[in-house]
């Protein structure tokens, strides 16, 4: 059943991002976009992570997206105008790139299995199985990442909201007409 | 056991955002394809994390907020080069053209 949930949302993510590289149109791209983070979001879930499938949907979908949508409306890119598309060329290219990466992708996990797989190579540090839920089911959602936050990556914390800080005073400056 | 499949995902959204930046020439589908693959990264890290314990999802967090900035700052940049040359198309932005 899990699996079956799992599958569905992963063929609906790739189509919507299938989708979104391919509408002509920006204000659709973005659409389509978001209906990906929302199959991630609930990918997220099922792999044990909710408030990161949370964050997820409030964070993409919900700032992040709006944000892009925002800039589309204000340049007046929403309505259909000749194709940004490459030409044959650049579709064949890009075409070409895409599935070698996937390829590439596709050997690095044969050669793993070859060597006794992901499973052999991590047991030292692997969790048993069912572990994370557990731990979930103990320090609630937000209290699993919220120890190691604020704990081990204490310093990269407080660096992320010094950047968010410098983001912030970026955008006004390179936004604005005359400082 | 969702790992290998979950990887698998991962590793498609990934390779059609790079399809798409080589595809598009409109700079604010490129912006948009670039947290595409950002996106598949974080579905790597959380698969990851129901192996190997909560800490990849806390990189995940620090993703979304690195993300969240370079959109700001991003988006802002696009406005401003819009403001100049009236176009958001690649091909017509070739101010370090020699």
């Amino acid at each position: 059943m899990l699996e079956l949930v799992f599958w569905f949302f992963s063929a609906a993510a790739i189509v919507s991002a299938f989708l979104c590289i391919t509408r002509r149109s920006a204000v659709a791209s973005a659409l389509w976009l978001v209906s990906t983070l929302f199959d991630l979001a609930a990918i997220f879930v099922l792999l044990d992570a909710q408030f990161i499938g949370v964050l997820q949907v409030l964070v993409y979908a919900g700032a992040i997206m709006v944000l892009f949508l925002f800039v589309i409306m204000l340049l007046d890119l929403g309505r259909e105008g000749r194709t940004d598309m490459k030409g044959s060329v650049g579709q064949f290219v890009a075409l070409a790139l895409g599935v070698g990466l996937v390829v590439e992708l596709w050997v690095l996990k044969r050669v793993m299995d070859a060597e006794g797989g992901f499973a052999a190579q991590t047991a030292a540090f692997q969790l048993p199985e069912g572990e994370l839920a557990r731990m979930t089911e103990a320090q609630g959602a937000i209290g699993i990442i919220a120890a190691p936050l604020f704990r081990q990556y204490l310093v990269p914390f407080e660096v992320t909201s010094v950047l968010l800080l410098v983001a912030v005073v970026g955008a006004v400056v390179l936004a604005k007409r005359r400082l | 056991m969702l790992l290998g499949p979950a990887l698998g995902v991962s590793a498609i959204l990934f390779s059609l955002g790079v399809a798409g930046v080589l595809l598009r020439r409109n700079v604010i589908i490129i912006f948009m394809c670039i947290e595409l693959m950002l996106n598949a990264a974080n579905l790597a890290f959380v698969a990851f994390a129901q192996q190997l314990g909560p800490e990849g999802q806390v990189i995940v967090f620090f993703v979304m907020a690195v993300a969240a900035a370079e959109a700001a700052v991003g988006l802002a940049i696009i406005l401003a080069i819009f403001r100049h040359r009236q176009t958001v198309d690649l091909g017509d932005i070739n101010l370090l053209r020699g």
